[in-house]
């Protein structure tokens, strides 16, 4: 398939210890495995099955998805800011491959 | 106070009606998702309260169903909500999806969408880091399912 775009939107700027919210979404199928074509087979499930997100290294918040997620899958979670620096964000696809986006945060 | 027979009729149908009715409410579950909780406690019962499932009354279209949590708590390194899980007991198979949160997510909420086959009960199951756990459900009406035929 296409190549999934990752969309993440985080607050250029914080003040410190804020808990800022994070808004995610990549754009995936998600099929089910419950679904089925014209022809009566069943579509194979492939869904993106783990997002993760990281704030310079340190986990923030992860979570396992199962089929029942909606296509293109949207996450919405907070994160506290104490200092400047990089968010990591990961999605894991079934067929293993790994969708990755990043986004800086001034904190003041 | 008196009753006329008509009346009488009324009330006792009614409450029969509630009587037969509660049950099914409370013991909807399914064993796989009743299993889906035991093996995300450890077997314990979760009490209620504390987590917040906020779930539309009635969902059009059972493609996307915009679900949120939010579990009180601190979230301080020594007192934070570990993970939750999302479960959908009408569904093919009941998992949605599980949260995992850290004391550097702040505030432990979040927001995603989900699919929902038919009108049913989505539950959110909150572990904390000492263990205990939490539970609520809410009732979702599906006009149209999403699971596709």
């Amino acid at each position: 398939m296409a190549n999934p775009k990752p969309r993440v939107k985080v607050p250029k700027k914080a003040s410190k210890g804020e808990v800022i919210t994070i808004k995610t979404l990549i754009s995936h199928p998600m099929e089910s495995g419950q679904r089925k074509d014209k022809q009566g087979n069943l579509v194979p499930r492939q869904i993106i099955n783990t997002f993760k997100c990281e704030f310079d290294g340190q986990l923030v918040f992860e979570c396992d998805m199962d089929p029942a997620v909606s296509a293109n899958p949207y996450m919405e979670f907070n994160a506290k800011v104490e200092n400047s620096g990089t968010f990591k964000f990961t999605w894991v696809d079934d067929d293993g491959s790994v969708y990755e986006t990043e986004k800086k945060i001034t904190v003041e | 106070m008196t009753f006329t027979r008509r009346q009488v009729f009324g009330l006792t149908a009614g409450a029969a009606a509630f009587v037969a009715v509660a049950p099914r409410i409370s013991f909807a579950a399914t064993d796989d998702t009743e299993a889906a909780i035991k093996a995300f406690t450890g077997g314990a019962e979760p009490a209620t309260g504390t987590v917040t499932l906020d779930t539309p009354e009635i969902a059009e279209n059972g493609n996307t169903v915009p679900v949120g949590v939010s579990v009180e708590s601190p979230m301080t390194a020594d007192n934070y909500v570990e993970s939750v899980l999302i479960l959908a007991e009408g569904n093919p198979s009941p998992a949605v999806a599980t949260f995992h949160f850290t004391a550097m997510s702040g505030a432990a909420e979040a927001k995603t969408r989900i699919r929902l086959a038919k009108t049913q009960n989505v539950i959110a199951v909150a572990k904390m880091n000492d263990g205990s756990t939490f539970i609520d459900r809410k009732e979702v009406k599906v006009t149209i399912g999403g699971c596709g035929g």
